[in-house]
């Protein structure tokens, strides 16, 4: 049997895999068509290579990150790998999470994200849904939500946040060689950080 | 999608002991990686590594060899190779005077080649790198990606390559290479895009009678697109956006490079080649060397780009310099 954070990630690369075609048809309209590929292929390593019997968070989600920066490629591999690495970090030790533990992580996680990608909100990337979710993560909680009510409330932001991709223009990223013909499309990368917490609250539902 | 392929996942790692099935002579495969070197091995010398998504054959494993790279690292399609992969070329090559990356303007490449500049480091490896930005199709912007790398990343190749050999220092070299950058400007155009293989279909959708006018090497899509008119209007249209940089002018020195696109036909690219001399004689600007063929590709895409370099004496003479690679060769 799987440890408890080992079938987090087989449900993150379910989702992933299950929404390759949709995220390569997302990356062909503004960018170079590899994004579902990419990514398939990155979680499929991190299912495989984790010891199914690791129960330390964080080791589990540092491990993670350094599996995909080595088989994604791409942006998407530094920027999602930093992104596990770092979160791994603050968790390393934990067997369990508290909605601070989370909130720590997802504070860790946007922090490598903007150190690598030298990016901040509003460029129609990846952190145009991960901060508005973990902006409502900690409202959330504030407001006396246990985890999963708060992670519903993160995957609605996020939602929102790949919703208003849509609208504005790409300033990082290949995207950005598109200008003002970038409107319109949903970004990429911002949808696969959407499904992934869509995963981890469907798994956390599941649990 | 019809293919020349056996299982798409294993496009890259065939394609790469392919190469080496064929020129042994000049590459060898670093075991489990792909990742091609010299046959030869590390010499004592400053090393360059490059490398990037594949499909953009020969680049970069066909320039691998004397007087040019000591590396090229192959991602997959269009991806960015991850930082061990690169990290291994580093060392592999190293031959205790410096490695100098050449990496093509990609938020991606970019983010892998650094981190596997820090882990060389770390091992106390002297490492430097360049990045190569010389399509005008992308407005330069502190606010944007900025300006993409293509086609003229080969002569960054060809001359730093030729500084290396001729044993200059890594601070010299890198030197060099930033001159090139500095004076090469490139754009490109697609009658029909390119199929990516794990994709399977066009990576953008053209109108029997449509062009994409400053495309990537990517199958991105480019800056607009418009009616096809003869090749030499739309050479028109390509020079002048890179005249209007201002590097070249009347006197001055150029090499020149039409490069295709993977699936244009040779005769297309020499059509083209004839008006590009054309105009540039017209402007009283001479043409000092030229390249005509597929250096820079983009898989099967249909269409071509130009490049210009101004060259002085120290470029040209590099330039001109002996290289023995599977796909540049000079006496």
């Amino acid at each position: 049997m799987p440890s408890e954070i080992v079938k987090y990630f087989i449900i993150i690369g379910s989702k992933i895999s299950e929404n390759k075609d949709f995220l390569t048809e997302l990356d062909r309209e503004i960018g170079d068509s590899d994004h579902g590929i990419n990514m398939a292929r990155g979680f499929k390593a991190v299912t495989e290579k984790l010891d199914p019997e690791i129960t330390d968070i964080g080791a589990a989600l540092k491990k993670a990150g350094m599996t995909l920066l080595s088989t994604v490629g791409g942006a998407s591999g530094p920027l999602y790998g930093t992104a596990f690495m770092e979160a791994g970090k603050v968790l390393m030790g934990k067997t369990s999470l508290t909605p601070a533990d989370v909130e720590s992580a997802f504070a860790a996680a946007i922090a490598g994200i903007q150190k690598r990608g030298k990016a901040v909100r509003g460029e129609k990337t990846m952190l145009d849904a991960i901060i508005p979710a973990s902006e409502a993560f900690s409202r959330k909680v504030s407001e006396g939500s246990d985890l999963a009510g708060a992670l519903e409330g993160a995957c609605e932001s996020a939602r929102e946040g790949v919703e208003y991709t849509k609208t504005i223009i790409a300033t990082k990223g290949r995207a950005s060689y598109l200008g003002e013909r970038s409107i319109g499309h949903q970004d990429p990368g911002a949808t696969s950080a959407t499904l992934m917490l869509e995963a981890v609250l469907e798994a956390l539902k599941g649990a | 999608m019809k293919k020349l392929i056996n299982q798409v996942d294993d496009i890259v790692s065939e394609m790469l002991d392919g190469m080496t099935a064929a020129y042994p002579q000049y590459v060898k495969r670093l075991e489990g990686l792909e990742v091609l070197v010299r046959a030869c091995g590390a010499s004592e010398k400053v090393a360059l590594v490059s490398g990037g998504g594949s499909g953009h054959e020969p680049s970069h494993g066909g320039f691998v060899g004397k007087g040019m790279l000591d590396g090229a690292v192959a991602g997959a399609v269009f991806t960015s190779p991850t930082p061990d992969q690169v990290f291994e070329a580093v060392k592999a090559v190293n031959g205790g005077k410096g490695v100098l990356l050449v990496i093509k303007n990609y938020t991606g490449d970019v983010m892998n080649f650094e981190m596997a500049a820090d882990l060389a480091r770390d091992e106390g490896i002297d490492v430097e790198q360049v990045i190569v930005a010389d399509d005008v199709a992308v407005e330069n912007s502190t606010w944007t990606t900025g300006r993409r790398g293509i086609a003229g990343t080969v002569f960054v190749h060809k001359i730093a390559g030729a500084a290396a050999e001729a044993g200059m220092s890594l601070a010299e070299v890198k030197r060099v290479a930033e001159k090139v950058i500095a004076n090469v400007r490139s754009m490109g155009m697609a009658v029909n895009a390119c199929t990516v293989p794990a994709a399977g279909k066009p990576s953008f959708d053209l109108a029997g009678d449509e062009v994409e006018i400053g495309i990537g090497i990517h199958g991105e899509p480019g800056t607009h697109r418009e009616k096809i008119s003869p090749v030499n209007e739309i050479a028109d249209k390509l020079l002048e956006k890179i005249f209007a940089e201002g590097i070249y002018s009347a006197g001055d020195e150029v090499a020149v490079m039409v490069n295709g696109m993977g699936g244009t036909p040779l005769m297309e690219l020499f059509v083209a080649n004839k008006h590009v001399h054309e105009v540039l004689g017209a402007k009283g600007i001479k043409v000092a060397k030229t390249l005509v063929g597929n250096y820079m590709t983009s898989l099967d895409m249909e269409g071509f780009s130009i490049t210009l370099l101004k060259v002085d004496g120290e470029l040209l003479k590099f330039l001109n310099a002996p290289a023995d690679t599977p796909a540049f060769v000079q006496c």
